[in-house]
């Protein structure tokens, strides 16, 4: 049995362990970005952020996960965006969730775009966007 | 550079690059964003799965070499990174030759409490070697060099 959404549905959340600096060094490497601002303190201090900050595409992996994890291996995330709003610092738990603002049902099963975003633990979003994805695929 | 100096480059595309998709990097970067999504690291269970083989998170794109826009140099210094969209025809697999390459499609200034900004649209797309689309996605980077 497929999934069912309707709008206004939230879309089950996904909590992250707290972001580590052995995170944005593996994350570094990883992606191959290796800008100091995320990995070298005394970079980032005298570059004015107060000490290393978290990739937005680290942010951004989060988002993706939420989306993964909820069309699981039946369906077929389609499309999704993110605008980089709040800067992520080692120690914060992010929180990723969303809104579903529109189902159009189709033959297989359901188009769903939705709202997304991250949450840092003040509930400050850090990122939001939109995201388009099937509950079914070809 | 200034606006008008970055939009000479506006339509211009960089030279596809070759890359090819390791399993290998595609469990190191589940493994840094900590997803442990037994599709990008067991081989079995991904061979069991409706993909037939290990796929790739869907940010991983953003780690392609994607080459540089000819002529189009800048200090990198300082870029802060706007926004990201993908849109993705097809999952990327384990094994994949994909062609990257990207254009820049729009620049736009403003100015805020960090002064003047110069505001860098990128389209970047991977292709398979049949030149069909994988994944798409579009990148705005905000430059505050001039």
């Amino acid at each position: 049995m497929a999934m069912q959404f309707a709008e206004g549905d939230t879309l089950q959340a996904l909590t992250k362990p707290p972001v580590t600096k052995t995170q944005l060094v593996m994350y570094s490497g990883a992606s191959g970005d290796f800008n100091p601002i995320h990995t070298v303190e005394e970079f980032a201090v005298k570059a004015g952020l107060g000490g290393v900050i978290a990739h937005g595409m680290l942010t951004m992996a989060f988002v993706g996960q939420m989306l993964t994890d909820l069309v699981g291996t039946e369906g077929t995330l389609v499309d999704f965006g993110v605008r980089f709003k709040q800067m992520v610092r080692p120690g914060d738990t992010i929180t990723c969730s969303g809104t579903v603002t529109r189902v159009e049902n189709e033959a297989g099963g359901q188009r769903v775009f939705a709202e997304i975003w991250a949450a840092n633990d003040k509930g400050d979003q850090v990122v939001s966007g939109d995201a388009e994805f099937l509950t079914y695929h070809n | 550079m200034t606006s008008d100096e970055f939009r000479a480059f506006l339509n211009k595309a960089s030279k596809p690059v070759k890359n090819e998709v390791e399993k290998g990097a595609i469990r190191k970067f589940a493994q840094a964003i900590g997803d442990a999504n037994p599709l990008y690291l067991n081989e079995e269970a991904a061979a069991a799965s409706r993909y037939g083989k290990i796929i790739a998170p869907p940010t991983f794109s953003r780690t392609f070499d994607y080459g540089a826009i000819e002529g189009m140099k800048f200090e990198a210094k300082g870029l802060i990174h706007g926004d990201e969209r993908f849109r993705y025809f097809r999952p990327i697999f384990a094994g994949d030759v994909l062609y990257c390459s990207r254009k820049l499609v729009d620049v736009f200034e403003r100015s805020g409490k960090l002064g003047n900004m110069t505001f860098l649209v990128y389209e970047q797309t991977a292709a398979d070697e049949a030149g069909n689309p994988v994944v798409q996605s579009k990148s705005t980077i905000i430059y505050r060099g001039a």
